[in-house]
Parts: C-alpha cells; structure tokens; sequence
C-alpha cells in the first residue's frame, strides 16, 4: 500500500475514509476536514481521531472541569508549583521539597485483560509522575468489583490485583493504600483507578514542552509495538455493547523491569541536567506526546517517523502514531546534551533514539521515509478538539429514590440482635478484612513507609532527618453519590480528608478520578456536574484545590451506568512522621479511654446496613458539614502533635461498631464501650452520620483533651474504655475478639483462593 | 567497616540494604553490576528486587555480572556475602550455594510479616542473635519456595546449615520451613525474608533484622 502524504490528500479529496471506525463522528470529521483546508492524511485522522476521543480530550467534561479553576490555587502547606493541565499537580511542602501526585483510571482495558489492563495502569500513572521530575515514593489503588460472589469477578478481580501487584512490586514502590470496594453496579465495568505520589526538591520541577529552535527530540525506553493501537479512541470512548468483536489487541502490555530502568534513567537525566522538557508516552501515544509537547513550545516540530525504533517492523506510519505501547518517554534536548543524554540511557540499557527536532513553523510536520504525511498546527490536535455541551438534567427517578428512605427499615434492637447485625456486616464483602487483596503489594520497599493500608492513610516519609512526611487517603461512598451526586462528591472529599487529618497529617491538596457512566445520558451528565459542583464547593469550603485528575466516562453494561464513583484522594502533610497517628488499640493503651467525636444522627440511607441487611438502596445522604469537618481535623491534627490521643479512626462506612472492630483487631486488644446517653444503641453502632471519629486518649491527659475539645465547642462524649479480649457493648453483648476476626477474615479467602 | 550493596538493573531494596548498613553503623557503599571492582568493601549484600524483571528465571541473568564473578571469588576466601531474597536467588545460580528457588505454592507474590527461628548463630551475619532465637521480620517475594534434592537437605541439616526456619505456617511452601541457608565456611548466607526492612520501629513491624548487620560488623572486626 502506498503511503497517503500530504500532497496525496490534497489531489484525491474525495477518498473515502475509515473516520467513524476510528470514533469520529461526522460533523468531528468534517471540522478536521476544515481545519486543514482538505482531507485528512490517513496518519492525520490517525492523530486526530486518537487525541480528539472522550479520553485525550476530556471533550464532555471539558466545560465542567473549568469550574476547578476557581477554586483559590494556594494550599494550607504552601504553594501549588503546577496544577491541571501538567502531567500531575505539584505542591510545595516545606523544607525546599514538593511533592506530586495524581489517581487515573485504567478502567476499561482492566475488564477486556484484568491483569495487563491493571499493571498498565499503575505504570501510566507512575511516568507521569516521573515526567515532572520526581522520584515515584508510593501507589495507591483504588478498585471497585461486581458482587464477590458473581462468577466474572472471580475472574475479574485475581487478575487486577495480581496485575496491579506484579507491575507496582517490580518498580519497587510500596503501595500504602486505595480502597477494595463491591456493587452490582460494577460487575461490567470493574474501576481500576491508580494513583501515584512522587517527591522532588524544587528546583527539580519540569514542565512538558518543546522549546528552542534545533532542539533535539529523543524517544526513549521500550521499542514500539502493536498493542493498544486505538485504546483511548477505541476502548475507553465507548460502551460494551454485548456480542461485540473482541477488543485485545487494543489492550496495552506491561514491562515493568523496562518501567524501572526507565524511572533511574530519567531521574539521572534529570539530575544531569540533559534534560529541557519531558512527557511520558500513555494514551494518545506518539500523537499525544508529539502534539502536546508541540504545542507548549514556542515553536513547532519535525518528526522522522522512520526513526522510530518497532518491535515489528510491519508496522505502518498509522499504527506507529496510534500505538500506546507502554513504557516510553520523549524528552527535548539541546544538541550539546544529546551524546550524554544518549550516554546515561546506555547505562541503563535504555534505547534513545533521536526522532526529531524543534523547528521554528509552529506546524507539526511528520515525515514518513522522506514524505510527508502530517502538516498540522499542533493545537488543533492537541487542544482545540470539540468541547461539547452535553445536556443534562435531573433523573426522573431521583425524586422516588430520595423518598425511599432506610431509616423506615426494621431493626435490630436486642442485644442478641446488634450482635448478628455486627458480625453480619464485618463478614460483608465491603466492611470485611482486605488482607487477600493487600498482602499481595509490597508496603516495606524503600523503608519509608509510616503507614500503609488497613490505616486511615497511607504515610511516607520525606525527610530522615526533619521527619517531614506526607499521608495520602483515597475514598468515595458510590451509593451516597448515587442519592445525591452533590452531597455524595462533598462526602468523599470529606472523608478523604478526614482519612488524613486522623493520622495526624493536614489536608493540603485534592486529585480526583471521576468515574460515570455515558456522557450522552443525559441523567449520568446530571451526576456528573452536581458531582463537579459539590467538589468544587467542598474544596473552596475546605481551602484546598484540585491539583489534577482524571475523568472515565462510558462505564456502563447496556443502559445501566455504575454508581456516580467521584474517588477523591487528598494527601496531608505531617512535620514529623513519629508523631502519625495509627488506628490500633495495643497492649500498652490498655485502659486508654476512647471518646467519640461528632454528633451521630439518624443517618441510615446508603449505609452499608442498609445494603447488606436489606440490600436497600434509597433516601438521602447523611448530611455534611465541611466546617465541622475542619474543626474535626484541627482537633485530630493538634491531639497528635502534642501526644494527647495514641490512636484513632475514623467513622464512615459501618458506623461506630466497624470503626471499634478495625481498632481492635488492628492492635489485638478489645473495648468495653457504651452508647452515650440519650444515643439508641443501633444508631450508636451503625449510623453513617459524617464528621466523625473514635479517638483513644491516655487516662493522664483526658482533662487536657477534653477542654481542647470543650474551648473548640466540638462534640464529645466518651464512650468506653480500651480493655479485654472482646468487644463488649455494655448492656447489649460481648463478642470475643477470637470469634470477630474470624468473621472479619474468612470471607475474601472463602471466595477467591 | 564498609558494606557494599550491588545495584542490578532491576534490584529493588538496595537503598534499604544501604539504609540498613548505616543503622547498624557502617558505612554503606553502592556497587554497580557492571563493575567488577569491589572498592574495597568489608562485607557485600545481594539486595532483594526482580534483577532483570525475572523474566529468564529469578536471579539467572544477575548472576553473570562482571560484579558477581569477584563476589564469586572473594567469597571463596571468606568475604561475608548476604543475599536477600532476589540475592539469594542469585546466590544459588552462582552456585556459592545449594538448591533453588521457585514459584511460591500458591503462585501468588505475597507480603507478610513472618515468625523465623534463627537455627545458625554461628554464621557471619546471624553471631548477634540467640541460639534458636525467634524473631518477626518482612517476608515478600514472589519465587521464594525453597527446593533442593533430599541428599541436600539432609546434608544442609546435618551440618547446621540451616540458618532460618519459618515458623507458624509455610508462607511459600519452602521444603522443610527452610528461610535461609548458608555455605560451609558460614560467611555466605542466603535468606528469602528481609531484614533490611526491620531496622526502624518507624517504618518497619520490629527491628529484629538489625542484627543481620551488627553481626557482619563484628565478624569483619574479628577476622
């Protein structure tokens, strides 16, 4: 076949042209068609097709995600060094570090090929950190099934957390966190969302761009193959429609061991100083990297496609553009750089090659064995793709749903009863013990690790010396967004943020990972901007900004989308990691008093009672209050630092008898608890009400706790006492440890091994 | 009193094998798999990781790095050498000692904290522990099932050759508990969990592998 150049689309403007497979709809088409005065080249269309899809182009979403901008762009920690719009957003910390960090998903190449579509996703995620100049510290993933007991989760959920362990272990990142999560809503459509947090000294900072006249473009890392050809276009822009062809091959595979080398070798062109701009090669592949660094420059670029090095040679100019194979970086370096540049990749038995260079045109010109086959502004194809304006409007349904509420169903009220309903809910796939999942990542590598899942946050150390550290937390309730997407986007945010407040860390900065069904329903688009609206609220409430994150769109099996899923992650800071606080009661807290904190409501709907006891899922949120929340976190913050709790936990899903399980078993010693007064002892137990946290406070420092939270005017009543072998709820019933972590553990290894 | 940890393309735990030697009070030294000189270090650790990705079999490729061929010879001559994990995986295809590692049994990689029993303390890096001396310490690895033939292991017994056992369950289905083993003369020691990540009560379960380190202090000093 001959090669379709430039000059070949001007004389035949009428061949006919595989757009719509490619995703494009028809008026997209005819907008490239007038962008460029003529037809498409087959590798233009190529480009555009990829960097014009719902992934690349965050076309849907687009006018809502400005709404992030106005959120005030400085964090309680210090200044934000890049936000949206850079591979991943920075802060400054303190002490002349700053850290970056960002969650994206990888949700649809995880359901076509659960262990590559996870593994590619941690390793995405990681070079976008790297691609601003920080060395990767720690992941986090955030995963959500279909019901543990459905058949395809048992061959869903082996394959991500073995694809999300196998590639994490081997770059040698501990993965301190995420959240294991089951809804039937998931069972076509599993979220695999990845975050990763990196750390760097200020002047370490890169930006992705292209600038200088005569600067060298190098690709570098793995060679180019034949997988994920078309995977944003094809697979993440679209629903599964059943009895469709086989989408495989659009899956990428993983090379971690490449991913390795590629983290030192890039950390060592850094520190070299070879470097000028830099982006990692994910979705949109070449055409992304090509157009996007194009288009930050002040210039344009010339790329000799032939120069690229493939795994198989039979690879067309096409699919070479399109490829997202995975573990590839291009940098722009200047021509005195390049031979050390191509030096230090040969040390790590990394191949460079140099592919292309700045030009002064402001054009992207792409050249196919001495023809050319691509002639565009860069930022046609990077930046200035539709935007739509998808209607939205509130569901028919809502109104019912919101009026079905869970506090009319029956429950338990003898003791014997709130025992059963206990141990019902610990075994629950939800509530229940994570360890299957967790024990198959490493937590130790690289020995900074202060805290790691089943904590409330996952704590790094920064500094050995200063003790500066930071804690990251992920979290969204999906049924609570379902009942009310506004309310339920706050209510993540808040609960991640109280995640990182309780071990002692202050909430500093926001990355989200939107998970929705199709933008072209015009309810799931509903969800999608009152998500948009409480987050923007709650971070202008809170004073922390959204510094990046992702948006999934087409989750949904045939006409049913997944829960509204906005997974926020919000990192703290902490001067000094030995004061975190963990959530166990341990032997030496024994007669440690615990208080609750916050006030408990008859909150009930969209609880996990509600769910595993009634499989009920109706009425409105519990109600969230952001100031309270604050107070909340300066309480836990300050109790912290100056050593007046020894442990705490938050309360959300499960209510107060999770929380006290989670403790107990943690630290191995159990509690004698009380409602306090005037609390019926179900809602005491299993109420979901926000803002709230079970702390353990030494008997010697109790008067000082108490008139801290007394000045604050914050809620507090004291609940019980750390002692014993059992969970004993005075009056009600006592359930010995032994038989707690039974239940609590036997129920993933029961299903999966 | 310099230990040296070697970085292969691929090795994972080597700033902690360095952070480690630092604890203990020595003065850690990166060696490079390329490199063939030794620069002069008292004592060397093979750290964990998947050395070139794992991909042939684990520790196969490392094995033949310029490095490796003085480690090989020096240890001969007595030169402590600790291979953890990936290194004694490594430890094994270079031959400075017996059996092999495969695939765990349950074919998953799995991350625990492990009960040992440390049943050689007469070794170059164990002299600071007890005789039978239990400890908890990282366990994580992914082809961490020790194998070797019969003849091996009995001879391994019978000469007190095992230097660590698991205790409580099988985490990988390591023949005969078997966590680590050393060679004849005792200055080399392989083990599968890793007390490089047991040093600091901040960041680890225990610091029950501090004495891996202090005990190659005293053995360099007294030789």
């Amino acid at each position: 076949m001959s090669t379709d150049t430039v000059s070949n689309a001007t004389s035949t403007p009428d061949v006919e042209q595989p757009w719509a497979e490619l995703g494009l709809k028809p008026d997209e088409y005819q907008r490239i068609r007038d962008i460029l005065g003529r037809r498409p080249t087959s590798c233009e269309l190529a480009m555009y097709s990829v960097m014009w899809s719902e992934h690349c182009s965050y076309k849907s979403s687009k006018v809502h995600l400005r709404k992030f901008g106005d959120i005030p762009q400085e964090t309680p920690a210090g200044k934000m060094l890049a936000g949206i719009g850079e591979n991943a957003g920075v802060i400054d910390i303190g002490e002349g570090y700053a850290v970056t960090f960002k969650v994206e998903s990888h949700n649809h190449p995880s359901y076509v090929e659960p262990y590559q579509g996870a593994a590619t996703g941690v390793g995405g995620i990681v070079r976008d950190i790297i691609a601003m100049g920080a060395r990767p510290v720690a992941v986090m993933d955030p995963l959500r099934f279909g019901p543990l007991d459905a058949p395809d989760t048992k061959r869903v959920l082996p394959g991500i957390v073995s694809g999300v362990g196998g590639y994490g272990n081997s770059l040698g990142l501990p993965n301190i966190g995420g959240e294991v999560v089951f809804d039937p809503t998931y069972l076509g459509n599993p979220l695999v969302n990845a975050l990763c947090i990196g750390v760097m000294r200020h002047e370490d900072l890169h930006l992705a761009n292209a600038t200088g006249v005569g600067n060298q473009m190098i690709l570098y890392g793995a060679k180019t193959g034949g997988d994920g050809i078309g995977g944003v276009s094809v697979l993440a822009s679209e629903t599964f429609a059943e009895g469709g062809p086989t989408k495989r091959p659009a899956v990428q595979v993983g090379d971690p061991f490449m991913e390795k080398l590629l983290i030192e070798c890039t950390l060592e062109l850094f520190a070299a100083k070879v470097v000028e701009g830099i982006q990692d090669l994910g979705g949109g592949g070449l055409s992304c990297a090509t157009s996007e660094l194009a288009s930050a420059g002040d210039g344009g670029m010339r790329v000799s496609l032939d120069k690229v090095p493939l795994r198989d040679a039979s690879l067309s100019p096409e699919e070479i553009l399109m490829s997202e194979s995975q573990e590839r970086m291009m940098a722009c370096v200047t021509t005195d750089n390049v031979e050390e540049f191509l030096k230090i990749c040969a040390k790590w038995d990394v191949q460079a090659d140099v592919i292309g260079e700045v030009t002064d045109t402001g054009r992207l010109e792409i050249d196919w064995h001495g023809e050319r086959v691509v002639d565009v502004l860069p930022e046609t194809v990077a930046h200035e793709g539709p935007v739509y304006n998808r209607p939205y409007a509130r569901p028919d349904w809502q109104d019912d749903l919101q009026a079905d509420g869970a506090e009319k169903l029956p429950r338990a009220t003898t003791g014997t009863e709130l025992r059963d309903t206990l141990l019902k809910l610990v075994a629950s796939p939800n509530l229940c013990d994570k360890s299957w999942v967790t024990d198959q990542y490493d937590r130790y590598v690289l020995g900074n690790s202060v805290l790691a899942q089943p904590e409330d946050s996952g704590m790094i150390r920064v500094d050995e010396t200063s003790g500066l550290g930071v804690a990251v937390s992920t979290d969204c309730n999906g049924r609570f967004a379902k009942l009310d997407p506004y309310t339920g986007a706050k209510l993540a945010l808040a609960e991640s943020y109280r995640n990182v407040a309780t071990t002692g860390a202050r909430p500093a900065a926001v990355t989200d990972c939107l998970n929705f069904g199709s933008p072209e329903d015009s309810g799931v688009m509903w969800q999608f901007t009152e998500a948009i609206r409480g987050l923007v609220d709650g971070c202008i409430e809170l004073g922390i900004p959204v510094t990046g994150g992702n948006v999934s769109f087409y989750n949904q099996t045939g006409e049913t989308p997944i829960l509204p899923t906005p997974v926020v992650g919000v990192l703290g800071v902490i001067d000094d990691v030995t004061r975190r606080t963990p959530i166990g009661f341990t032997a030496e807290m024994e007669g440690h008093q615990l208080y609750l904190l916050g006030e408990t409501e008859e909150e009930l709907s969209g609880s996990e009672w509600a769910h595993v006891v009634h499989g009920h899922l109706g009425g409105r949120p519990p109600a969230v209050d952001l100031a309270a929340e604050q107070q909340l976190a300066d309480i836990l913050i300050n109790a912290s630092r100056d050593g007046l709790i020894d442990a705490a936990h938050d309360v959300s899903d499960g209510g107060v008898a999770q929380t006290l399980v989670e403790s107990a078993l943690r630290g191995g010693v159990g509690a004698r608890v009380w409602a306090p007064d005037g609390l019926d002892p179900f809602l005491f137990l299993f109420a979901e009400s926000a803002g709230r946290a079970v702390v353990a406070v030494p008997r010697t420092e109790e008067v000082r706790f108490t008139d801290m939270c007394t000045a604050r005017r914050f809620p507090h009543a004291k609940i019980g006492v750390i002692t014993g072998d059992s969970l004993d709820v005075q009056d009600q019933f006592e359930l010995p440890l032994t038989e707690l972590r039974t239940a609590w553990t036997r129920t993933l290894p029961a299903v999966l091994s | 009193m310099k230990i040296g940890v070697v970085t292969f393309p691929g090795s994972l735990d080597d700033a902690d094998a360095r952070r480690a030697a630092t604890v203990a009070g020595a003065e850690p030294v990166a060696l490079w798999h390329g490199d063939a000189d030794l620069h002069g270090v008292d004592a060397v650790v093979l750290p964990g990781g998947f050395s070139y990705g794992d991909y042939l079999r684990a520790g196969a490729i490392s094995r033949f790095a310029p490095v490796m061929e003085t480690i090989i010879k020096k240890a001969g001559e007595g030169l402590p050498v600790l291979g953890i994990c990936n290194g004694f995986q490594v430890l094994c295809e270079s031959h400075l000692l017996p059996g092999a590692l495969i695939k765990n049994h349950h074919r998953k990689f799995i991350c625990k904290d492990q009960p040992l029993r440390i049943e050689n303390n007469r070794t170059a890096w164990t002299s600071d522990y007890d005789a039978n001396h239990e400890i908890t310490i990282v366990l994580k690895n992914q082809d961490g099932s020790y194998v070797a033939d019969e003849a091996t292991l009995d001879r391994l017994e019978g000469e007190g050759r095992v230097v660590a056992r698991y205790l409580a369950e099988n985490p990988n289905g390591s023949y005969r508990d078997i966590a680590g083993i050393t060679n004849e003369r005792g200055n080399v020691v392989g083990l599968m969990p890793h007390p490089e990540h047991c040093v600091e009560t901040l960041t680890g379960p225990t610091t029950d592998g501090l004495g891996f380190f202090t005990s190659v202090l005293k053995a360099v000093v007294s030789s």
